[in-house]
């Protein structure tokens, strides 16, 4: 398939061969994102096999109505990503422009969102250590977990904000051209709302009645 | 913008994005009804089917190369070995 015209790179001689370089680079790069979230979800996998009571009543603490917040923000924002990138590569400027706004204000808007939450979690004594209000084996291991997982997810989503806000500093006439930058781009942040997707369930629903 | 053009830049991705939502909603409700079986279970296969709706769509992956395809899975494939080795070793203690 033809694929519009785009500025080449070192050492790509057409559209086609950079479009399938990059999408090979950044999925080789997720993949090693897998075994990253892999190593934690392992960790919740085998604390919850061996305390698997503890670890529920640790869980009922996590505050449902953040995470699912969060969960339909980050999930817009995949939206907005996707139009933003399908309208790069369509010639849409303006709307790609409008796309990539919105999608760096939902991130910005899960960051604030987690921080509420944070605060929220803190005020409950929810860290592990000395205060820690549950002395049931697994509680502790599952805000461990949380406390991991929610943070690490949420320096990726940083980082995709200054990924994505790179596309608004393309100017209008070459925007078009850049497409593929924006493949990869997009790539990384759907990555993120799939580790989010995953999280979600792990940590805001296991612990409901 | 052609109604093709339309098609692919707008609507497909509001189609995935309203079924992430009603994903959402089906695993938010069985998550709150009480006594309902194999909860954590139905939460992750749910959780992974929005996975499966934003790598086939949102990244494209059902229109992309083979190569593309192959390296897409490698990451899943390398640490499902380390999932299978460590569980191979506990529920065999």
């Amino acid at each position: 398939m033809s694929q519009p015209e785009a500025i080449l790179n070192e050492p790509w001689r057409t559209a086609e061969r950079q479009h399938v370089a990059m999408q090979f680079g950044v999925w080789a790069f997720l993949a090693t994102e897998a075994l990253f979230f892999g190593g934690l979800f392992l960790f919740y996998a085998v604390s919850r096999y061996f305390t698997a009571v503890g670890f529920d009543i640790g869980a009922r603490e996590a505050d449902f109505w953040f995470g699912t917040a969060n969960t339909i923000v980050l999930l817009t924002s995949s939206l907005t990503m996707a139009v933003g990138e399908r309208a790069i590569k369509a010639g849409f400027v303006r709307l790609a422009r409008g796309a990539v706004i919105a999608t760096l204000a939902l991130g910005a808007t899960f960051l604030v969102v987690k921080g509420f939450e944070y605060r929220s979690d803190i005020e409950k004594d929810l860290i592990p250590g000395p205060d820690f209000p549950y002395a049931v084996r697994g509680a502790a291991q599952f805000w461990a977990f949380y406390w991991t997982a929610t943070v690490v997810h949420a320096i990726h989503l940083t980082v995709g904000l200054g990924i994505v806000s790179r596309l608004l500093f393309v100017s209008r006439a070459d925007l078009p051209k850049r497409w593929t930058t924006a493949v990869g781009t997009a790539l990384y942040w759907h990555l993120v709302d799939i580790v989010w997707v995953i999280l979600y369930p792990l940590i805001y629903l296991v612990g409901r009645p | 913008m052609t109604r093709e053009e339309r098609l692919h830049v707008i609507l497909a991705p509001l189609a995935t994005w309203a079924g992430l939502m009603g994903l959402l909603t089906v695993t938010a409700i069985y998550a709150w009804l009480p006594d309902a079986p194999i909860k954590p279970v139905v939460g992750l296969t749910i959780g992974v089917a929005k996975a499966l709706l934003i790598a086939l769509f949102f990244m494209q992956l059902r229109r992309s190369a083979g190569l593309v395809k192959v390296v897409s899975i490698v990451g899943i494939v390398w640490a499902s070995f380390m999932f299978i080795l460590t569980f191979a070793d506990l529920l065999t203690r």
